[in-house]
């Protein structure tokens, strides 16, 4: 007797772990708590189902049964009803017009299509000189580029016909990406200052020298105000390089009759174009049209009316009255009046304003209106920024002994900025979305490109394939950009939450 | 320590204009002020000048002259042979009407979208997202016109609601949808109907007298009145009584169908009904943004704090929750109604004679005044916005937090 109660059943080894309930894991609990949580969730779930479904069971059909190859609307219903179906998209329009939405009226590089796909052709017809050259006959002409455009696909017309603009839109991608993520090398700034130059000569075309002097001029600008200011203090190094820009830019002996040597830039312009004529043929704005018009419009007013918001946010919270008070009313009167009033005031009005005999490209024009809209808006979002900042940190800036704009420049901005990125991005994306507006003073926007397709006898009546195709062209990048601006919040978050 | 004299006092050199901060703003804002005064008699100079070889001149004359043209939707009355001035007062208060309306529906869908985004049913937030984030990236221009070519080619003829036809009127065959707009029933104001609106209006004043009592009342003794059943009661009960009292004064004037189109009733047109669809659907994503992060911004902490004074769920939404959420909503909301406000000029896609259409359309055309007629308008769009921001201001300096 060992004196230890004998035990029934003692268990020596764990229990293997048992699986939850069915009732407590995987789907079915996802599904219980998610959406099926007490009978008023239910209700919802089943209601919200009850929607999705009838709008898919709506539309899905529509677009999966659409009808791609098609010439006209009427030859699109007749597939349809040879098919035996109640509602399909006829995405035939945009198959045969997408090129025309993207780029409206942009010519196309006849010469470098002909070359390419129509050598004999073009050969027989007497060679580039000969079609496209100066001694051509214009209804040969004619009647070659039709022929040839019938033949050759769309995508070929869209990657050789188009290769300027869509240089230009690929060059954005390596001169906009150094500003967007800052992990990549900082000398390829360099390359987003000059690639203003560059998209406006892909776009624009003329001369190569244009765009090349003014940035020379530009550059020579800013160089000699730097080396003056070395010598003569700052104030000097400014009305040096403000002389600079007056002999390259301007006349300034204009003021007491002199014409001559200056302004250099025309004078440079024409010597060298005709010494060295290297250039793209030129292409007026008039002909600027479709979603290119909006990336056109949109790009330049977004990276215009930052610096310009800015400094009006900055000057709205100046100490002096006067300056505080023109910020103001500028910033009141731009916001308290409609975009579309305005873009009607640039077609009609500006000619009143500027000096008779002044010709100014409309394009210009609206670039400059929708500037000065998004940045009386963009100067709302940075004082916002600028008042969420506490009193401490422009203290902390004087104490240290930075003067205004090393203040601004190092401590204020960067922290202003970043509390209004998410309103600031915002802007942008109103911008761009406000770009559709052009359509009102004329010029040839998605929208407006819509409505001349439906003008055609072949898409008369023809409404939600053209509509649905220029919003889903506007949601792809308004939605990256909230994306983005999202990241770089979440990249920029300092403290630790 | 007598003999320390004071500091020889210094003497004013030019150069103290710019290296003197004491002096330099006062300086850079002479010269700004002279670059204004430049720019400004530029701009003058220039205008005069080119109006003068135009051969115009500045006048606002053309407002009291004979407008000529018909306006097809007006709150009062218009013919075309009333001046320029009573057409742009029509389109004025078109924009106001399709404004206001577009406002209440905006904010209705928008708390609505908003408050169905947080809610813990997966599908309904993800639905919900969806909406938001297609409204909210997609131009307004394109909404409306997608509502404008709903209304006028998806809804049928008015010949097709004949007797065997493919369509019917809805809502007890009262209310009529079709491609020529939407006809619903007038009502017409009889004999009396006076009587019955002031009742109705009395009956509303009573009842915030009543929950003003029932809350003096409360706070004093303690003891709570039935206010719901209360104001019920009054807001039903004497307006319905008096209408049968005083024999039915107002009756309504059914759309009836003669011929290809609708007599009698009220026509909606399709251009008011488009814009004003599309603009409450648009800005009602932007609000609901604005509700989803206004509900957000109170912190867990507030409502748990309320539960811990034993408060009960709706009164810690009523008086904990929601006052603290509104001071983060209402400012973004009332510059939201601003942008519809303004954004309504889009009318001219559809058509709708708002002021934009009438004031800056058809009467600068007619009479080629666009710098009087675009002036007029901006300083319209202008004194509205600066109405409702200033609203803004005074709301916001009364709910500000108090501090130092």
């Amino acid at each position: 007797m060992s004196g230890t109660p004998k035990v029934a059943y003692v268990r020596s080894d764990m229990l293997p772990e048992a699986p939850p309930p069915p009732g407590q894991a995987g789907p079915i609990k996802w599904l219980r708590e998610n959406l099926f949580a007490g009978w008023f969730n239910s209700a919802m779930t089943i209601l919200a189902i009850y929607v999705v479904w009838s709008v898919l069971s709506g539309t899905l059909p529509w677009v999966f049964n659409g009808i791609w190859d098609a010439g006209s609307l009427t030859e699109c219903r007749e597939i349809r009803n040879a098919r035996g179906l109640d509602s399909a998209a006829c995405w035939a329009v945009v198959n045969e017009r997408w090129l025309q939405m993207l780029f409206g009226f942009y010519p196309t590089d006849d010469p470098l299509l002909a070359r390419l796909f129509y050598a004999d052709e073009l050969a027989a017809a007497g060679g580039a000189e000969m079609v496209f050259g100066g001694g051509f006959n214009a209804t040969q002409q004619v009647a070659f580029i039709s022929a040839m455009k019938d033949e050759i696909s769309n995508a070929a017309i869209f990657f050789f016909g188009y290769w300027r603009p869509l240089l230009a839109l690929a060059l954005l991608v390596p001169a906009i990406a150094p500003v967007l993520y800052s992990n990549l090398p900082r000398s390829l700034l360099i390359f987003s200052l000059i690639y203003p130059f560059v998209a406006f000569f892909l776009l624009w075309g003329g001369s190569v020298w244009l765009p090349t002097l003014v940035a020379l001029g530009l550059l020579a600008t800013i160089m000699a105000g730097r080396y003056a200011a070395a010598f003569v203090g700052s104030l000097g190094g400014f009305f040096v390089s403000l002389i600079v820009f007056l002999a390259i830019f301007m006349n300034p002996l204009g003021v007491v009759g002199i014409d001559g040597l200056f302004p250099l830039l025309p004078q440079l312009n024409g010597e060298l174009t005709d010494a060295i004529p290297l250039g793209l043929p030129f292409i007026a704005s008039q002909n600027f049209g479709g979603f290119m018009l909006a990336i056109i419009i949109g790009t330049s007013g977004i990276v215009l009316s930052l610096p310009l918001g800015i400094a009006l946010a900055l000057g709205r919270q100046s100490s002096m009255p006067l300056i505080k008070w023109v910020c103001v009313s500028f910033i009141e009167v731009i916001r308290g009046v409609p975009l579309i009033v305005w873009l009607f005031t640039a077609s009609t009005l500006l000619n009143y304003f500027l000096p008779p005999g002044t010709e100014f490209d409309l394009l210009l024009r609206v670039i400059i209106m929708v500037t000065l809209f998004a940045s009386a808006y963009l100067a709302e979002v940075v004082r916002g920024g600028l008042a969420a900042l506490p009193k401490g940190q422009y203290e902390a800036a004087d104490s240290l002994g930075l003067d205004y704009w090393k203040s601004m420049r190092l401590i204020i901005l960067p922290q202003a900025l970043k509390i209004s990125i998410p309103g600031i991005v915002n802007t942008f994306i109103g911008l761009f979305k406000d770009t559709t507006l052009v359509v009102f003073i004329g010029l040839r926007d998605p929208l407006g490109l819509t409505n001349a397709i439906r003008a055609t006898s072949e898409w008369n009546g023809i409404y939600w394939e053209l509509y649905i195709f220029v919003g889903a062209l506007f949601f792809m990048f308004c939605f990256f950009m909230s994306r983005y601006s999202m990241y770089l919040e979440r990249r920029l978050r300092t403290d630790h939450r | 320590m007598a003999d320390i004299s004071d500091q020889p006092r210094e003497t004013f050199r030019i150069s103290m204009l710019l290296y003197d901060a004491r002096y330099r703003s006062m300086t850079i804002q002479v010269v700004a002020a002279m670059l204004i005064m430049l720019f400004l008699a530029q701009l003058v100079d220039n205008t005069v000048t080119n109006l003068a070889a135009l051969g115009k001149d500045i006048s606002f004359s053309f407002l009291g002259s004979t407008a000529g043209y018909d306006i097809n939707q007006q709150l009062i009355p218009f013919t075309s042979q009333d001046t320029h001035a009573r057409a742009a007062l029509v389109g004025i208060l078109n924009t106001l009407l399709v404004a206001v309306l577009g406002c209440i529906l905006a904010t209705i869908i928008g708390v609505f979208a908003g408050v169905l985004r947080l809610s813990s049913n997966w599908l309904v937030a993800r639905v919900m997202t969806v909406y938001v984030e297609c409204m909210r990236n997609t131009p307004l221009l394109i909404w409306i016109l997608i509502v404008f070519a709903v209304m006028t080619e998806a809804t049928p003829q008015p010949r097709d609601f004949q007797e065997g036809g493919t369509a019917s009127m809805i809502l007890w065959d009262s209310v009529a949808i079709s491609n020529r707009g939407v006809f619903m029933p007038l009502p017409i104001w009889g004999e009396g109907s006076g009587i019955v609106v002031a009742i109705f209006i009395l009956s509303i004043i009573g009842i915030f007298v009543l929950r003003y009592v029932a809350r003096k009342r409360q706070e004093d003794t303690g003891q709570q009145l039935p206010v719901l059943p209360l104001s019920l009661a009054l807001f039903i009960l004497p307006v319905t009584l008096a209408f049968f009292a005083l024999g039915r004064p107002i009756s309504l004037d059914y759309p009836v169908l003669g011929g290809f189109n609708f007599q009698g009733g009220l026509q909606v047109r399709n251009s008011f009904i488009a814009l004003w669809l599309a603009l409450s659907l648009y800005t009602s994503a932007f609000i609901a943004e604005i509700v989803r992060s206004g509900i957000l911004a109170v912190s867990k902490g507030q409502t748990e704090a309320a539960f811990a004074l034993g408060m009960q769920p709706n009164r810690t939404m009523q008086l904990i929750i929601l006052p603290q959420a509104l001071r983060v909503i209402i400012p973004p909301l009332i510059s939201q109604f601003l942008n519809l406000t303004k954004n309504s000029s889009l009318a001219l896609a559809v058509g709708y004679m708002d002021a934009r259409s009438t004031l800056g359309g058809i009467t600068v055309n007619q009479t080629g005044r666009e710098l009087e007629g675009i002036l007029l308008l901006g300083i319209f769009y202008l004194i509205t916005s600066l109405i409702i921001s200033s609203a803004m201001n005074f709301y916001n300096s009364g709910v500000k937090l108090k501090e130092r």
